[in-house]
């Protein structure tokens, strides 16, 4: 589904094998044509530990939103264990502003089967599940049809290209829900229940789906794996920088000329790719602020980008890489309507299972519907720092953070946006004797 | 109740995709595909899935109360979600959204008296490099405008 033109600035592995305009899937003939399952056929020649170093060396981390390195991931799951050990691909895809996990699975999407068989024989598992978000019917039918195809071809089944692994896969459709791409929610989900997130730890190594040992990961890192097995983890760590391993997707969007997924080293300034990548903010205007890795990471000025988008320049620079969406406000973007946008989507998604992000939430988004609405009163504005603080690091899952990132980096870095909606009607007085019904 | 052959034979492989016991894990996909079919949840459809899946009829309305898809009241034969989060509101997003409720004359999640096209303010579909976007059904369309949702839905309803 890439709508958009190919850049020359972009290093493609995972996207290799794509060419444009829009085409069919590359199909099982065509993949194999290509190097496909060959970094598969070498692992099958491969202990499991030796997979999971080659996966360590690479530094690959998860494209899924946290970063964490795949490959200690992958070894904290007991392959001793009497329990059967399970894949799960996370294709839930709801972070707003993220769109490459489709790509990845509509264009080249034995990639992806060949990145869970490596994860199978390096856990030792005989069944994964792909997990696709429910609005992707068109993709959750692409893949069928390639599992379907590699079944025939050997792929998957029982006794694997002869070397009696056995390993069976299937997708298995969400049906709305943001927070059933938090693993444990998704883990929930794919056992028939609600999407309520699991108490951590015990984590999805140690017991995952059905009970058992599972790792989880995102779609993008999974995709990742066939390549770092055919040409090394070294080659794949040095296309980065240090502890950032590669290439990853990021989907630009919002005001910016040439909005698209492009696929970049590790450690690509941000302000390159908005600026060359991208071709700049929209209709000659200027930048004013970058939210570079969906809506739950902290916003960063305009003066702000000019780092290495890697998983560590943007933590140091109080962000996050997140799941790769990169979304661009120029100056005309009003910052109050866009956090009251932004809140009203947590809100909708808080699971309700814990009181400060369901009440947080909630109110979060009521009170900035008012300031937007031009009915705020000054104190909102501490009201709303205040509200996302103390939710902060307080709730089940990262939900609550999700909610609280944005929250407190837009109030305190565009202030002045927010005092400018009160106008001058903004003085409340209560009653005498009036007792407040929320003391914070 | 019976389903359709193709319908009945994706159940059968279904449910063996999970672990022995544990069948309960096609719920949500069993739901969804036979709503895709039926049109929405009915009472019979949960009898039906509660006694294939030997699951409880209280379990799988917990499930309906959780996942926005899944409904069990009659929507129109095509259901144009139109998305408002971010990416999509910087660049039309809510504009595309009252333009459709004026055109249609209806609501979020309410649908047209002929019963041919309903209408829902919907979260992040996916699509956000190729904002704002729709989805109708399960068809995407990307980079609307107006003029092109005009379009559509004038298309969606000689369809019917
Ligand atoms: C509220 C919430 C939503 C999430 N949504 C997704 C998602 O849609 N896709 C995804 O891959 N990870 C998502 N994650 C992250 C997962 O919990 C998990 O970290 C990830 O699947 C691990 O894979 P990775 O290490 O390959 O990134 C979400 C996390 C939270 C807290
Ligand atoms: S933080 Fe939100 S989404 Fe997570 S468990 Fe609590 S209520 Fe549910
Ligand atoms: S924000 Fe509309 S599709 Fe992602």
């Amino acid at each position: 589904m890439l709508l958009n033109q190919p850049h020359p600035l972009e290093t493609r592995v995972l996207t290799r094998r794509f060419e444009y305009p829009q085409r069919d899937p590359i199909w099982v003939d065509e993949f194999v044509a290509k190097q496909g399952y060959e970094g598969f056929r070498k692992a099958l020649g491969m202990p499991p530990d030796e997979i999971i170093d080659e996966v360590k060396k690479s530094s690959l981390r998860g494209r899924g939103g946290a970063g964490f390195p795949a490959g200690l991931k992958w070894s904290f799951v007991d392959r001793k264990s009497s329990k059967p050990k399970y894949v799960v691909v996370n294709g839930d895809e709801g972070e707003p502003g993220t769109c490459k996990d489709r790509v990845l699975m509509e264009h080249d999407p034995h990639r992806l089967i060949e990145g869970c068989l490596i994860c199978a024989r390096a856990i030792g598992a005989e069944r994964g599940w792909v997990y696709i978000r429910g609005e992707y019917r068109f993709h959750i039918d692409i893949l069928d049809k390639a599992i379907e195809q590699a079944y025939e071809r050997g792929y998957l089944g029982e006794n694997i290209l002869g070397s009696g692994m056995t390993f069976h896969l299937s997708t298995h459709t969400g049906a709305g829900s943001y927070e059933c791409g938090e693993e444990s929610a998704l883990l929930e989900s794919l056992e028939g229940k609600r999407g309520n997130p699991r108490l951590k730890p015990p984590f999805p190594a140690t017991v995952g789906a059905f009970q058992c040992p599972t790792t989880v990961n995102n779609v993008e890192t999974f995709c990742a794996v066939p390549d770092i097995l055919l040409n090394g983890g070294d080659w794949y760590h040095a296309l980065g920088t240090p502890k950032n391993g590669g290439t990853r997707l990021v989907c630009l969007s919002g005001h910016i000329n040439n909005p698209g997924v492009y696929e970049v080293p590790l450690g690509f300034n941000m302000k390159r790719l908005i600026e060359e990548i991208g071709g700049g903010v929209w209709k000659g205007r200027k930048l004013k602020a970058v939210i570079p890795g969906g809506s739950s990471s902290p916003i960063l000025t305009a003066d702000e980008i000019d780092i290495p988008a890697d998983y560590d320049s943007l933590a140091k620079a109080g962000s996050m890489l997140g799941s790769g969406a990169t979304m661009i406000c120029d100056e005309t973007t009003d910052m109050v309507k866009l956090l009251a946008r932004v809140m009203k989507f947590y809100a909708h998604e808080s699971c309700g299972w814990c009181i400060p992000c369901r009440e947080g939430t909630a109110w979060l988004a009521k009170i900035l519907a008012r300031l937007d609405e031009g009915a705020g009163m000054t104190r909102d504005i501490d009201m709303i720092d205040q509200l996302a603080t103390s939710m902060f690091g307080r709730t089940f899952c990262a939900l609550g953070d999700a909610a609280a990132m944005p929250a407190m980096s837009i109030v305190r870095k565009f202030r002045h946006e927010f005092e400018a909606k009160i106008g001058s009607a903004e003085v409340f007085v209560p009653a005498p004797g009036t007792q407040p019904l929320v003391v914070l | 109740m019976t389903f359709s052959q193709e319908l009945e034979a994706r159940f059968a492989k279904m449910i063996g995709n999970y672990p022995p016991g544990r069948q309960k894990g096609a719920l949500i996909p069993m739901l969804l595909y036979a709503q895709d079919d039926i049109g929405q949840i009915t009472d019979e459809l949960i009898d039906e899935v509660s006694k294939r899946l030997s699951v409880k009829r209280v379990e799988i309305e917990e499930v309906l109360g959780y996942y926005t898809m899944l409904h069990r009241e009659k929507r129109g034969r095509r259901h144009v979600q139109i998305c408002t989060n971010v990416s999509c509101m910087l660049r039309g997003g809510e504009e595309l959204w009252e333009h459709a409720r004026g055109k249609l004359g209806i609501g979020n999640k309410q649908t047209t008296a002929d019963g041919s096209i309903s209408l829902e303010e919907v979260e992040c579909i996916g699509a956000c490099s190729w904002a704002p976007a729709i989805l109708v059904n399960y068809d995407f369309h990307f980079n609307v405008t107006p003029e092109s949702l005009d379009e559509l839905i004038d298309g969606l309803r000689t369809k019917q």
